[in-house]
């Protein structure tokens, strides 16, 4: 079959590879009818999500039809010619964190669970085409993939619904709405969004749905702040203004209520030497993400609110602004979505019309396309929002 | 060499120390062991791989056995490399299943192979048994060892890395891992 893979740093390329097979008596064989390029996927590609090697299959956002079953799958569940959404994370459905409906923090799914615990402690759930740390899973962006503990995670569609309009259950629309339900959302909140990137739009449509007062987009593109602002939204540039003064004009001086990463580890920042600073740290290693977002957003946030965390980190962070969190009694949410617990609650949104997942989507493109997709998405070029791939 | 692991497996207290104490259980989440033979109640022959390729085998006989608590073993005299082990298991919090305490002892002063198997578990001669529990927790509550396209062989976890790439195998590599 037709894959993209991993080809070194700041390359990909679209190989031909061995078709996947049935491994545990659990999986699926997925025809994959459409994908896309997520955000984190160009952290891998920038090498700073460590354990990535030569030919493997990336792509975690991905859906299709069911072509086989192993032996072990519940047919009441799922069976071939079945039309699924697979969600990203990679759960057993059994142990304690996916009883707990933490499906990220899956305790059986990674088979290199040992990678993964020295780096963060204790292990977290496969992903894939994410890396070997979580599980060196062939990933979606190929004409098939093998799905792990099928009967658990993925969603059927049973209805008309275009794969447009449910793709992104695969990852980005319940990792936009978790961080807003992260904020524990009240009528009168202000809620301050970095990043109008995709995840960072359905973070602001969702904080709309759940009700929020106002929704701010801060970003420096200016392509995607009109498009916050043609879905509703308050946009802010960082490059033209200042980015706390504005925020307080914008929350009576109090500040947002709520704050809303949607960056993670490779922000960039209004200001060059800070910028350089951890440009630097992160080349030479002695700091693997660049948290510039996380800090402004601590700062910014009025006191007693709450930070949600939905842009990735992969290590440590230096210069965290620990003073400001303690004093002034801010909480810090975050986590790897549990998809699984959000994908039917969010489908049930799509059908009744509140929320419009299509609405990021700049690029169709054949996935022998990738490449190039990659490049536009990363350099944002041509106005690229969210790059839709067909195998 | 002396190694102590615990984890806690989402199953009930019965359910883990049935499933350890048919000792032929062992090697579907222990690396090392290739088989587990139960001779009679009390005894067993077991086989596992060493380094460079070799195949040790011993007897082994059950020291200790209270029903649903603790399982002791201990090789006999004739072990290349002496060892003994015990495990215990008691009810987590909040019914949340079942603590596994284990305790591994091996003689690997006694013998050139001893040396040899010291080398082999290297500086963190632990990790083996932490993996093993990690897959005995998979067998319990998954069902089975998961398989990834990365690291297909699903018990051997030092072969962490580099690893096959997470690509699918060919029809050769998966008959050679898989043995079908």
């Amino acid at each position: 079959m037709r894959a993209n893979c991993w080809a070194g740093r700041d390359e990909v390329e679209v190989r031909e590879v061995p078709d996947p097979a049935v491994l545990n008596s659990r999986d699926a064989i997925v025809r994959i009818t459409s994908t896309a390029i997520c955000g984190s996927d160009l952290h891998l590609l920038d090498g700073y999500v460590p354990t990535m090697q030569d030919g493997d299959v990336m792509g975690h956002e991905f859906m299709g039809e069911v072509v086989e079953v192993g032996p072990g799958v519940d047919p009441t569940r799922l069976r071939v010619g079945d039309r699924v959404v697979v969600p990203f994370p990679i759960a057993c459905g059994a142990c304690a964190a996916c009883a707990a409906q933490l499906y990220s923090c899956c305790e059986n799914s990674n088979p290199n669970a040992g990678i993964a615990e020295k780096m963060f402690g204790h292990p977290v759930a496969g992903i894939f085409g994410y890396s070997h740390l979580t599980g060196g899973f062939a990933g979606g962006q190929a004409q098939y993939a093998r799905v792990p503990f099928a009967d658990v995670g993925p969603l059927k569609i049973e209805s008309e619904l275009t794969d447009e309009q449910v793709l992104f259950l695969s990852d980005i629309l319940p990792t936009g709405y978790m961080g807003a339900e992260m904020c524990d959302i009240q009528p009168s909140d202000v809620v301050a969004v970095w990043g109008a990137g995709p995840v960072g739009q359905f973070a602001m449509d969702s904080a709309r749905v759940l009700g929020a007062a106002s929704v701010i987009a801060i970003d420096k593109e200016p392509y995607r702040l009109r498009m916050a602002e043609e879905a509703g939204h308050i946009p802010v540039n960082f490059e033209e203004v200042d980015v706390r003064s504005r925020l307080l004009e914008l929350s009576g001086g109090r500040g947002p209520d709520k704050c809303i990463d949607a960056v993670g580890m490779e922000a960039t920042h209004g200001s060059a030497h800070i910028h350089a600073f951890d440009r630097v740290k992160q080349a030479v290693r002695s700091e693997t993400d660049r948290p510039h977002v996380l800090r402004q957003a601590i700062m910014s946030c009025r006191s007693g609110g709450i930070v949600s965390v939905i842009g990735v980190y992969g290590g440590t962070v230096d210069k965290f602004p620990a003073g400001a969190w303690m004093n002034r009694s801010l909480t810090l949410r975050t986590g790897q979505c549990h998809v699984q617990r959000y994908m039917t609650p969010l489908l049930r949104r799509i059908e009744r019309g509140e929320l419009d997942p299509t609405r990021v989507i700049t690029h169709r493109l054949p996935l022998e396309e990738a490449p190039r997709g990659y490049a536009v998405f990363k350099n944002k070029q041509e106005d690229c929002e969210k790059v839709v791939l067909t195998p | 060499m002396e190694l102590t692991a615990t984890t806690t497996v989402r199953r009930p207290v019965a359910e883990v120390y049935a499933f350890w104490r048919l000792l032929e259980n062992l090697p579907t989440f222990m690396e090392h062991l290739d088989e587990v033979r139960t001779t009679d109640e009390k005894t067993s022959t077991w086989t596992a791989s060493a380094p460079f390729d070799r195949t040790v085998v011993w007897e082994a006989l059950v020291i200790e056995d209270v029903v649903e608590e603790r399982i002791a073993w201990r090789s006999t005299e004739q072990a290349d490399v002496p060892n003994e082990g015990a495990v215990s298991f008691l009810p987590a919090p909040a019914g949340a299943g079942t603590e596994v305490h284990v305790h591994l002892v091996y003689d690997v002063e006694a013998g050139k192979l001893g040396k040899a198997v010291a080398k082999y578990f290297g500086e963190e001669p632990h990790q083996q048994l932490d993996d093993d529990l990690r897959r005995l927790k998979q067998v319990l509550e998954a069902g089975e060892v998961v398989r990834s396209d990365g690291a297909p062989w699903g018990k051997q976890a030092r072969k962490e890395f580099p690893q096959h790439p997470a690509q699918p195998m060919t029809a050769e590599e998966r008959r050679e891992v898989l043995g079908a």
